[in-house]
């Protein structure tokens, strides 16, 4: 029974992208829709497979702008959520201007980016990083400014320095939150970048999909899509796994899997 | 000679004026090795006297020197433990006892050198708590009162000459409370160090201490003494006997007055 129920929880997403697969498929055989307006799974497939060469080099071009937009995500993220939740002066001082810039519509700004930067990488780095750093920050900055009083006051009455704190307990505390925000950065940053190179790209797999439906090749946009697809649950994944090694060590095991595992 | 002497002192949370006074001319003389209850109703400032005898918090008046010399920074040589226990979750409960270690100087600078007698003392401190063979687990899986023992651990762990105690017990059945009441009674005969305990149990308070101060409601002023002269070891047994009995009435009564003071 228990082995049954392990398999079936494994096969879960499989068995459900299956048939939405299916969905699709059927949708569009019984509607009759036209290839140049939505495409079948196989047409889909077959167009993947016969552009395979131009996706996988423009799908590594979307990899690689998202990847440095995250990593400046990552750096800046970081130090400014650090510094917003260990300073009330730089919180009040920084934050609502954070907050109002989260609101922008990053698409709106990419073609002043294009005017700045010239068409290609630039613009494209620059929207993944904007759209993916607002959520570190606020986790990182929640993480250094719910630090328990009592362990500020432990620290102190041991003679210990600011630095102390932040290396004995801020640091090791603030882990599981920012790992937490990558998981969510790194999808954001990804559709940053597609963004970009939809509106002012001249490469990456937003381009791809600019450039095929302006060409009415529907499959092609489609197999596009399914490439980002990928990519972005697979960054996904990465960093849940990397969550679950670094940071999750602490935690109890969630309430939820203890009563599944009790029935 | 005392060995901590608080003179006076007043407390100020907030601007001068217009602030709350939260402690008011508290002046009390505790002796080396003493055990000291401070009891009292709630919000009467009695964990702010203990952060002013740690130096996290400077007096708005009046003068507080520990050993003869003023307090004008954080002590170095105090352990402290809190209703919450606190504890690091990311840290084994050993690694949690050890935290003072890694920061108090002298023990800091011989970390490297001193890792098995560190962690021997830590095993120690664990078994004298009744906590031997938990040092390699996790805080989650330790119960509330199995965590409020380690965090006595991590406490003491850096043989500190003051105690500061802050309602450690309060958030505990009765069972386990009176259990750790022991727990602690037998700590504080072995360790010779100064205790400030901050509750508002008052068995707890006549159990544990040598002598118990009332604090008044806001703006806590202290109010009574009673030195308790009951012999030690105490057990439960202690605590049904008319003289047990009749002090913890006194401070009873003492508090209902300084309630509406």
């Amino acid at each position: 029974m228990r082995m049954r129920s392990m398999l079936l929880a494994r096969a879960a997403p499989w068995i459900s992208a299956a048939l939405l697969v299916l969905v699709w498929w059927l949708g569009v055989a019984a509607f009759d829709v036209k290839s140049y307006i939505m495409p079948t799974p196989g047409e889909t497939l077959a167009s993947l497979v016969r552009h395979w060469r131009p996706l996988a080099a423009n799908g590594a071009i979307t990899l690689a702008t998202t990847l440095v937009g995250f990593s400046a995500t990552l750096v800046f993220g970081t130090l400014i959520g650090m510094l917003v939740g260990m300073s009330r002066l730089a919180h009040q001082a920084i934050y609502p201007l954070l907050v109002a810039f989260n609101s922008v519509p990053k698409a709106a700004l990419v073609p002043i980016f294009v005017v700045w930067f010239g068409l290609g990488a630039v613009p494209a780095v620059i929207t993944a990083f904007l759209l993916s750093f607002f959520p570190v920050v606020a986790n990182v900055a929640l993480a250094f400014s719910s630090i328990e009083p009592e362990l500020v006051d432990l620290i102190r009455s041991l003679g210990g320095s600011r630095r102390d704190l932040m290396v004995k307990i801020g640091i090791p505390r603030a882990l599981p939150y920012l790992f937490a925000s990558l998981k969510v950065a790194i999808t954001l940053a990804f559709v940053g970048s597609i963004i970009a190179e939809v509106i002012g790209g001249n490469g990456g797999i937003g381009n791809v999909m600019l450039v095929a439906s302006s060409n009415f090749d529907m499959p092609l946009v489609f197999a596009a899509l399914s490439v980002v697809g990928v990519l972005g649950t697979g960054m996904y994944a990465l960093f849940e796994l990397l969550d679950r090694h670094w940071a999750s060590r602490s935690a109890r095991p969630s309430g939820l899997q203890g009563i599944e595992n009790a029935s | 000679m005392s060995f901590i002497e608080i003179e006076a002192v007043d407390l100020i949370y907030g601007e001068e004026r217009t602030g709350t006074l939260a402690v008011s001319e508290a002046s009390l003389s505790i002796r080396h090795g003493e055990f000291v209850a401070l009891v009292g109703p709630s919000g009467c400032g009695k964990s702010t006297l203990l952060k002013l005898v740690a130096g996290l918090v400077r007096p708005s008046a009046g003068r507080i020197r520990v050993e003869g010399a003023e307090v004008t920074q954080p002590l170095k040589t105090v352990g402290m433990a809190f209703q919450n226990p606190t504890l690091l979750p990311w840290r084994t409960i050993r690694d949690n006892v050890l935290l003072p270690l890694e920061v108090v100087e002298p023990y800091r600078r011989r970390l490297r050198q001193d890792r098995a007698a560190n962690r021997a003392r830590a095993d120690a401190l664990l078994e004298a708590v009744g906590l031997s063979g938990f040092g390699d687990r996790m805080p989650w899986q330790l119960s509330g009162g199995m965590q409020q023992r380690a965090q006595l651990c991590r406490a003491l762990v850096h043989q500190p000459s003051i105690l500061l105690l802050d309602e450690p017990f309060a958030a505990l059945d009765s069972f386990t409370k009176e259990e750790l009441w022991h727990v602690l009674q037998d700590l504080w005969s072995r360790q010779s160090c100064t205790i400030i305990l901050v509750t508002h149990e008052l068995r707890e308070a006549v159990f544990l201490a040598e002598t118990v101060y009332v604090m008044s409601a806001r703006p806590g002023r202290l109010v009574k003494r009673t030195d308790v002269r009951v012999a030690r070891p105490r057990t439960l047994e202690t605590t049904f006997e008319p003289s047990f009995v009749g002090i913890v009435q006194d401070l009873r009564h003492a508090i209902g007055a300084a309630r509406c003071a």
